[in-house]
């Protein structure tokens, strides 16, 4: 039973994120569980934002691995914890500044109503950037710009 | 109309559900109308962003409602998904505030609109987190980790229009003239549950938020003699029953269509 629940997690952890597919779901901390009970293996994800897109792909790619790891499972989804970006791993954190992202700030910072942490370009690490818009290309991304090196840039932002 | 309208059960528990899920659908709904429309590509997608938050929040709050209402029924078990109570419910059944189904109107009206509507429901959201109702409280979590976000969008908007040229304040000032009698009716109670927070033990906080905002601004408060109301009986302003017709016309000629 203990290793099916490891091949099982196994597999659902090696599903990546459709819109960062750098991320894999264990490493953004959006796949929170696996429960055996006999042969039935139930997958327990959290979305990372309430109208997130990508939950049902997730969901289904999940499904997809486990099948074909020989394993019939389903998938289901809670709401708490409610998921947070200090959940993203160390290595997640380091896939994302490799991928031009830059890792979010602590989530103690997200309650400010004005002013901005500061956050270095994932591309020359120069703490000149500035925020170009609050809401990005997907819901967990804010549009930033690097006034050292010019280039624009995507902050996963704090949550 | 080739489908029939349902009712819901009058549960304390359903009733509140659907009038936050009612609320957050209907701005989410009104936002993406702006989709393509708004006056940069960045505003755009913060618009669009925030509108898919509100219906996300929506479709959990409309789910919750939905496993209520299975179980009032004496024998009969059926259950509303959240397409049927979106989507075949008339503007009647609907428990929305006024305030959220005004018209867009121009940038000006919709940012006021938003932040009068956030300052308020941000402020719920968090006291809700410590809700009795545990499926309640983890949808607060969710809600107002959003909110903190759309509250300091709409905040910093309002300063930017105020304080900009002597245009954007005016359309701002005149935004705020025009929406705040539709304000009052957001701290009216919903149910007298003790799972629910009376919306009016925040209105001393929503006071304090609106003011520091408006005073950055160089934005006047309207004095408001009186206050619409109405949304959580069913009673709506004309605006809503156009934007049921465009958002339910293909559940109700196709009921049941997916693609």
């Amino acid at each position: 039973m203990i290793d099916l629940r490891a091949r099982a997690w196994a597999a659902a952890a090696s599903v990546c994120d459709p819109e960062i597919p750098v991320l894999t779901v264990a490493d953004l901390g959006v796949l929170r569980e696996v429960r055996v009970d006999g042969e039935s293996v139930e997958v327990v994800i959290t979305p990372t934002y309430s109208g997130c897109p990508a939950m049902n792909m997730i969901a289904l790619d999940i499904e997809t691995a486990l099948a074909e790891a020989g394993i019939a499972g389903r998938v289901t989804t809670t709401l708490a914890p409610p998921w947070t970006t200090d959940w993203i791993t160390a290595e997640g954190r380091a896939k994302l500044l490799e991928y031009g992202i830059a890792p979010p700030p602590p989530a103690s910072s997200r309650r400010a109503l004005f002013g901005e942490t500061m956050v270095s370009c994932p591309r020359c690490a120069s703490a000149d950037t500035e925020r170009i818009a609050e809401f990005g290309s997907t819901a967990c991304k804010s549009l930033w710009r690097c006034i050292a090196c010019r280039e624009p840039f995507d902050l996963f932002k704090c949550h | 109309m080739s489908t029939t309208s349902i009712t819901v059960p009058d549960t304390p528990l359903v009733r509140l559900a659907l009038a936050r899920a009612d609320d957050a659908l209907v701005l989410g709904h009104r936002l993406s109308e702006w989709a393509g429309h708004a006056p940069t590509l960045e505003e755009d997608l913060a618009l669009a962003n925030i509108a898919l938050d509100l219906i996300g929040q929506a479709r959990s709050l409309y789910a919750l409602a939905g496993e209520e209402c299975g179980r009032d029924k004496d024998g009969l078990a059926f259950l509303l998904d959240e397409d049927a109570l979106a989507y075949r419910r008339d503007e009647r059944g609907y428990r929305n505030l006024l305030l959220v189904e005004q018209p867009n109107g121009d940038f000006a009206r919709t940012i006021v609109r938003q932040f009068l509507y956030t300052a308020f429901i941000d402020a719920w959201w968090q006291a809700m987190m410590d809700s009795s109702e545990p499926r309640l409280a983890a949808i607060a979590g969710k809600a107002e980790k959003e909110t903190a976000y759309h509250l300091r969008h709409s905040a910093e908007w309002l300063i930017r229009l105020g304080d900009g040229t002597v245009e954007s304040h005016r359309r701002a000032q005149a935004a705020l003239d025009a929406l705040f009698p539709f304000t009052a009716e957001a701290f009216e109670p919903v149910t007298a549950a003790e799972f629910d927070v009376a919306p009016a033990t925040l209105r001393a906080g929503w006071d304090r938020q609106i003011d520091t905002v408006l005073a950055t601004a160089g934005l006047a408060r309207p004095a408001v003699p009186w206050s619409h109301s109405g949304g959580r009986a069913g009673r709506h302003t004309e605006h809503l029953g156009h934007l049921l017709s465009e958002m339910q016309y293909l559940q109700r000629v196709h009921p049941g269509a997916t693609w």
